[in-house]
């Protein structure tokens, strides 16, 4: 058991500025408009820097790099640009405990998670797309005697991204790895909730990225989100979020005619067949695990397993071991390495929780464990905790619908393959789904059916690079995390080369 | 405490109000932003929780349905308020009457209220409607 100790204390790992501007250029820019607003940490709910509260004319100051960068990045080769972003990499595993803390800090989550899942994956996905890169050929075709077809990959040019709070610097690495390694240049929104950790990141990694490559603006969606999303001079917009962004997203890109990727959440089912409890063994204690992952990030995950079917025939069992296997759930201090659960990242957070537990008991849901705000004690005691809540319901209920994004999950049953399949299958969502069988065989056909991007079979809350991710129905539009993300940020040029020296005879 | 019209065909209760704090800000709001309207955002993050645009802002379709209109004036020119959901939404919220709060919070999407350090929410009761959704 390590607690490490909080920023700007003794022995801290890292100290934040108290003051933070936006990043431009490869320097720090002061906000046109000289605005900040307060960056609070759900830790203990006080405020802990401040930050470049930015409009569009920071946006465009951004914009103005990004151009400025773009031609010399864009031809820069892919030989050149993997090694820049195995160099991040590299300064990302360097710096572990340092970029843990800041990000345990600035969104709440319990250390072990960044330490142990959100930076490891963050210096992966760098290398992945460093790869990729390398990998991807373009292609040729001979189309007659004398003409010759060369299709290459180049980027799209400057683009746009905005990401969301619950894992902020991961959330950079998914949008800014495949965006570079294509050679694009960047302008960053990071969300309002969680503006200084991907500062602190790229505090550590400016100077390997040429100047303007990567710029990153902080301030309010509608200031700064905004007039990024819908200027003229990106050539692509990227936003994981909620629907009603990214409904304005995909209206602002078709006002400008560019592409746009969406990812958009969801109400992932997590399907617990009978046979897993054949045995009581590790699988078993696998899938018991499996249940409890609807707490992993205090719920802040667009794929939550936030709603567990249960086949019939192991309900009761199955249940009642999920819940004393939820109770072990330590809740406390989020730099402690033994707390498991943490801060939920904002008050506004906690308190659509709060009302959400309280709609699933006007609606006859049966609350099973927890359901209240929890009050930590000491300097925690304004923090943003909740713990984790089980409700048991039908599928038609709101808390079975709507995304909750906290540590919240609804239970049911389900009686056969068919029934299970329907329940998973009845949502607005396609995000996310667990499918947990000892039958290969059920487990494929289950995979196959369940209508979402992500289906883990046999485990959960797994991002490996390389494995594509991305929405079914609502939840969204494009992939990220594996090639496939390449395309997103590329465009194909086609050389038609004739080695004809006759005219047509046409004119 | 103010309750919207009710504008769904057939229907006669209505489906939304708002908080007096929730109306202070929204008058705020429409000082410095105009006519404004609501979208009831869903999925991840800062989803399950009203957007408040400038009124036009967000193009609804034909798959989205006000539930009602929020007149925040104080008997002076009205200023209507539409509050919209999209319909597949809507399925699995219509035994639900939503009151539209106000909580201090860090603000999401490209939401108006951000910037004044509060965030809109839904405080949610089940009722009766008078005719069911079709």
């Amino acid at each position: 058991m390590t607690v490490y100790a909080a920023p700007g204390t003794p022995d801290a790992k890292v100290t934040f500025k108290p003051r933070y501007e936006h990043w431009i250029g490869g320097e720090w820019v002061k906000p046109v408009k000289g605005q900040y607003f307060e960056d609070i940490s759900p830790v203990t709910g006080k405020p802990f820097a401040e930050v470049g509260r930015g409009t569009v004319e920071d946006i465009d100051a951004a914009l103005d790099a990004a151009h400025r960068a773009a031609p010399a990045w864009g031809k820069t080769s892919s030989t050149e640009r993997a090694a820049v972003l195995n160099k991040i990499a590299d300064v990302i595993d360097a710096n572990l405990e340092l970029l843990a803390v800041a990000e345990t800090w600035d969104n709440g989550k319990p250390i072990r998670e960044p330490l142990n899942a959100d930076l490891p994956l963050a210096s992966d996905h760098f290398r992945y797309f460093a790869s990729a890169i390398r990998a991807q050929d373009g292609d040729h075709a001979e189309l007659d005697g004398d003409t010759v077809a060369y299709q290459f990959h180049e980027p799209l040019g400057v683009v746009g991204q905005i990401i969301p709070w619950n894992f902020p610097i991961l959330m950079a690495v998914w949008k800014l790895a495949p965006a570079l390694a294509a050679g694009n240049t960047i302008v960053l929104k990071p969300a309002e909730q969680t503006p200084v950790s991907i500062l602190v990141l790229i505090e550590l990694i400016g100077d390997i990225l040429p100047p303007g490559v990567v710029n990153i603006v902080n301030g309010f969606g509608v200031e700064a989100g905004k007039p990024l999303a819908s200027s003229p001079r990106i050539r692509k917009i990227a936003f994981t979020g909620e629907t009603s962004t990214g409904r304005l997203i995909l209206q602002y890109a078709s006002a400008n005619l560019i592409p746009s990727t969406v990812e958009l959440g969801g109400k992932s089912p997590n399907l617990f067949f009978s046979d897993v409890a054949d045995r009581d063994d590790a699988f078993y204690d696998k899938a018991q695990e499996g249940f409890v992952l609807f707490a992993f990030n205090q719920g802040e995950v667009c794929t939550c397993p936030s709603r567990a079917l249960i086949q019939k025939p192991i309900y009761d069992s199955f249940l009642g071991a999920g819940i004393e296997r939820t109770k072990l759930a330590v809740q406390g201090n989020p730099l402690d390495t033994d707390t498991r659960v943490g801060a939920q990242a904002s008050n506004d957070q906690l308190e659509k929780i709060l009302s959400y537990i309280d709609i699933g008991k006007q609606e006859g849901a049966r609350l099973l464990l927890g359901g209240e705000r929890v009050d930590l004690g000491g300097d925690l005691t304004d923090g943003y905790y909740v713990q984790p809540t089980i409700f048991e319901g039908d599928n038609k209920m709101r808390v079975f619908q709507e995304e909750i994004f906290g540590p919240v999950v609804a239970v049911t049953s389900f009686d056969d393959y068919d029934d299970g399949i329907a329940i998973a299958n009845d949502t607005l969502y396609g995000l996310g789904a667990g499918v947990w069988s000892r039958n290969g065989n059920v487990a494929y056909r289950a995979g196959r059916d369940i209508q979402a991007g992500r289906v883990w079979v046999n485990n959960y809350h797994a991002y490996p690079a390389g494995a594509a991710f991305g929405g079914y129905k609502s939840s969204g539009i494009g992939r990220e995390n594996n090639k496939l993300a390449l395309e997103h940020y590329q465009q194909t040029k086609n050389l038609l080369v004739s080695y004809s020296e006759d005219k047509l005879g046409f004119f | 405490m103010i309750e919207a019209s009710v504008v769904i065909p057939g229907e006669t209760l209505p489906r939304v109000a708002a908080t007096a704090e929730t109306v202070d800000l929204l008058r705020t709001l429409w000082s410095a932003n105009g006519p404004l309207m609501f979208h009831q955002s869903g999925g991840c993050c800062d989803g399950s929780s009203p957007m408040c645009y400038p009124d036009g802002d967000f193009i609804t379709s034909d798959n989205d349905i006000r539930l009602g209109v929020l007149d925040i004036s104080d008997g002076g020119e009205p200023q209507p308020i539409d509050f919209w959901m999209s319909r597949e939404q809507f399925e699995y919220w219509s035994h639900t009457f939503l009151t539209v709060d106000v909580v201090k919070g860090r603000g999401s999407g490209f939401s108006l209220e951000a910037p004044e350090g509060v965030r809109f929410m839904i405080r949610s009761r089940l009722m009766e409607t008078a005719t069911p959704f079709e």
